[in-house]
């Protein structure tokens, strides 16, 4: 016919696109992954393997198994609330493996300042100290961490 | 990385997220936008006056829209996983959408005109040319030959049909990359829903402004007169968009002004100190008020040949720097002020960095070489014949 | 070794089946997680927060947060007098190592600790192109690390600022609600350090569970309601001038 011999190149450019359209559909297939879509748009593997990841805080009930005399001490004190690694940092090596990791003597300098040094943006009513308070002593000289009340035994 | 933070900022909102290369990016799709609506004035509204730049705006355009991906491809932290775009794409999504676009874009309009315009000469050449070229231009004609007056004029008639589909394409390209900034409700910089409206015409100034300086440019290269009412035209239509361009932008400012949102301080302290110069100086004054200044100067008073020239380069200048700086302000300037709307940060941009200064320079020029090949390969003026062959003749 | 066009044809369906197990694994939880069973969101109180950073830290530790970008940090707000609008805000390295004494007496003055707000309707996954940051079907906002372009369109569009782009990754990074912890029975590495239970993770799908009690007679507020994102982030004792 007479129109495909003039229109016959646009005929070629629409065999071209639709090649193109299915490649790209065929490449598609392949690398799509494939557990993509399964709860929505996204790759439903991702939620295992966030999920994997190791965890580094043990947790409180992880420290109380082995440490129930500490958790004593704290259970009758206002620290109860704080957790372990708290104040002793990330400790889910020590606890899945008490040999292997050996928990490191805390600064009391530094930690109980973070919580207890006097700021206005406080709550009220929160225990806070300024400087001047221990007349540079250390704080663990007076105050058990554990149980921090004056008439509790101090560490020192 | 210490940037330095005047007053306060969300902790990670100091560094910027976006940088240089994604202002150029809707720059350089600005300019593809732009030149394709003005080619498509002379085949679709029938402008004739214009039409000694109706293939080289295309050319322009393919030359632009090439070069567009790499500022992105530039900036992502994954480039290899940039096809995941294609292949799942996030229909909630401006810029998953945008890829597709690009595509049909690409494709479907520009690519598919482009071809079907120049398909008699690429038939011609591919029979008087040699080598590497012949084989170029046997493989664009895609095996048919057929140059008969009945296949040229399907190729008008399709040729037509595309450029008519391929206008809205042209508003959706640019106008798309408008709305991945003005559908941020997170960002009261750049949420608007005139943020689109005002990128498309902004977009349409910058391109008209390109092609009217790279045919002036271009025709001088080749010693050939220039086409004044050609010109003439387009500055016309360069003038027209502008007015609308300005108004838009100045109808944004006005309702910030008005309204004095929770973020209008903050914002308009931005504009005052860490934006002054690019957007008072540079965009509004010498991007904007200066060349619609000359262009009226142009309009209304009776300049000579020459002068009116000079005035269509500089105010072509000013006004592809102007559209560069409103770019700026706008990616760089959404990002100078926190969230909190209680402070500032600074833009830190290196220089041969994979996202600095070096690389957008080398990005800019980038477009011009892709242009200069493509004149090449299909020169959007007829040949003229040479003056040695005619210096013999006599 | 010949193959009969018989074996062949079965052969190759079976392989096809055999590859596609093996590239898909089988996504499950840990053991004895219910997905269906979980709504997760957090509770702050802003009443109780001591700005110790105690939370910032552990944080750190728990999910390798690289320095200078914070999965959670704490804002300490003075407001000098009424003006509710001109608060003034500091959050020195995010709080991590507490915050200087001030210098001001009077006024209000309080900290604000700050997140991953969970939203549920959220703008970040709405925009991500590639559909690599979601919303778990148990309420948690997380990002594909294997999918994840580094597009930083997320970062632009969370409302609170609290994503950023991990330099050594360079993909997306946010609060995972420590979603590896809490599909084990722990609770999140903040919740677990803060020394005054400012920060309580909450299941809202769980009957039992005592926010349901405090949300009924507490006034809570979210941030920036105002954008209407679903946030799972509940605040007691928000000033309004909190931004």
């Amino acid at each position: 016919m007479q129109v495909f011999r003039d229109a016959g190149h646009l005929f070629r450019v629409a065999a071209v696109f639709l090649a193109g359209l299915v490649l790209f559909l065929v490449v598609r297939g392949c690398l799509v992954p494939p557990s993509f879509g399964r709860y929505g748009h996204y790759r439903a593997n991702a939620i295992t393997e966030i999920a994997a990841l190791p965890v580094n805080y043990a947790g409180h009930r992880a420290c109380e198994d082995c440490h129930s005399d500490v958790q004593d001490v704290k259970s009758k004190g206002v620290h109860k609330p704080v957790a372990c690694e708290s104040c002793h940092g990330p400790l889910s090596a020590h606890a899945s493996d008490p040999a292997s990791v050996t928990p490191a003597k805390l600064d009391t300098a530094i930690l109980c300042v973070r919580c207890h040094q006097q700021n206005i943006a406080k709550p009220n009513g929160f225990p806070q100290v300024n400087a001047e308070h221990s007349g540079g002593v250390a704080c663990d000289s007076c105050h058990q961490p554990h149980n921090p009340a004056m008439t509790a035994e101090a560490t020192k | 990385m210490q940037i330095p933070v005047d007053g306060f900022m969300y902790p990670n909102e100091v560094e910027l997220q976006w940088s240089v290369l994604i202002v150029l990016y809707p720059y350089i799709t600005g300019l593809v936008a732009g030149a394709f609506i003005l080619a498509s004035l002379e085949r679709v509204f029938q402008v004739q006056a214009v039409k000694p730049t109706y293939r080289l705006a295309l050319l322009t355009a393919l030359a632009f829209l090439l070069v567009a991906p790499m500022p992105l491809q530039l900036h992502l932290g994954h480039p290899e996983r940039s096809f995941e775009m294609y292949l799942t794409p996030h229909t909630s999504s401006a810029m998953a959408m945008f890829g597709f676009v690009y595509l049909w874009y690409l494709l479907a309009v520009l690519v598919l005109e482009i071809w079907l315009d120049y398909r008699h000469d690429i038939v011609v050449l591919s029979h008087t040319t040699t080598g590497w070229r012949c084989l170029l231009y046997r493989m664009l004609t895609l095996g048919s030959t057929n140059i008969s007056p009945r296949a040229l004029h399907v190729d008008e008639r399709a040729g037509w049909v595309i450029t008519v589909i391929g206008i809205p394409s042209a508003f959706l390209l640019h106008g798309y990359v408008g709305f991945i900034f003005g559908s941020v409700k997170a960002n009261p910089w750049w949420s608007s829903p005139l943020m689109p409206v005002v990128f498309l015409f902004s977009a349409m100034v910058s391109g008209i402004a390109v092609v009217m300086l790279l045919y002036m440019l271009l025709t001088a290269m080749r010693r050939e007169p220039i086409d004044m009412r050609c010109v003439d035209t387009i500055a016309k239509y360069l003038f027209y968009t502008f007015i609308i361009d300005f108004s838009l932008e100045m109808l944004d400012l006005i309702h910030r002004i008005y309204e004095a949102d929770e973020s209008f301080r903050s914002l308009d302290f931005m504009v005052h100190t860490r934006l002054y110069f690019s957007h008072i100086v540079v965009q509004i004054v010498l991007g904007t008020v200066a060349p619609i200044v000359l262009l009226a100067i142009t309009q209304v008073a009776k300049l000579t040949d020459l002068a009116r020239k000079r005035v269509y380069v500089l105010s072509g200048c000013l006004t592809l720097i102007g559209i560069f700086a409103m770019r700026w302000n706008v990616v760089i300037g959404g990002q100078l002020f926190s969230k909190s709307f209680l402070g500032y940060t600074s833009y830190k941009m290196g220089f041969v960095a994979r996202e600095g200064l070096l690389a957008a320079i080398i990005l800019t020029i980038l477009p011009f070489i892709f242009l200069w090949v493509l004149v090449k390969l299909l020169p959007p003026w007829p040949a003229k014949p040479s003056r040695a062959r005619v210096a013999s003749a006599d | 070794m010949s193959m009969t066009r018989r074996q062949l044809l079965l052969l190759l369906p079976a392989a096809a089946v055999a590859w596609d197990y093996l590239l898909a694994g089988t996504p499950e939880a840990a053991p004895n997680y219910n997905l269906a069973g979980h709504w997760w969101a957090m509770l702050i109180d802003i009443n109780k927060c001591i700005g110790c950073g105690s939370c910032v830290r552990a944080c750190q530790l728990e999910n390798k947060v690289p320095d200078g970008y914070y999965r959670t940090w704490v804002e300490r707000y003075h407001i000098a007098d009424w003006e509710m609008q001109y608060p003034k805000v500091d959050s020195p390295n995010g709080g991590k190592d507490g915050f200087p004494a001030g210098k001001e007496t009077v006024g209000k003055n309080f900290f604000v600790p700050k997140l991953c707000n969970h939203c549920a309707e959220s703008p970040c996954t709405q925009v991500c192109p590639v559909g690599a940051t979601f919303i778990s079907p148990d309420g948690v906002v997380l990002v594909d690390q294997e999918y994840c372009l580094g597009c930083r369109y997320c970062v632009q569009a969370c409302p609170y600022g609290c994503r950023f782009i991990n330099p050594q990754t360079n993909t997306a990074n946010k609060c995972t609600l420590c979603y590896h912890r809490i599909t084990k029975g722990l609770t999140t590495a903040c919740c677990e350090v803060c020394p005054t239970g400012a920060r309580q993770l909450a299941n809202l799908k769980d009957p039992n569970d005592p926010i349901h009690a405090f949300l009924h007679t507490h006034s809570v507020q979210v941030l920036k309601p105002q954008m209407a994102t679903g946030s799972k982030c509940f605040y007691n004792g928000l000033d309004g001038a909190v931004r």
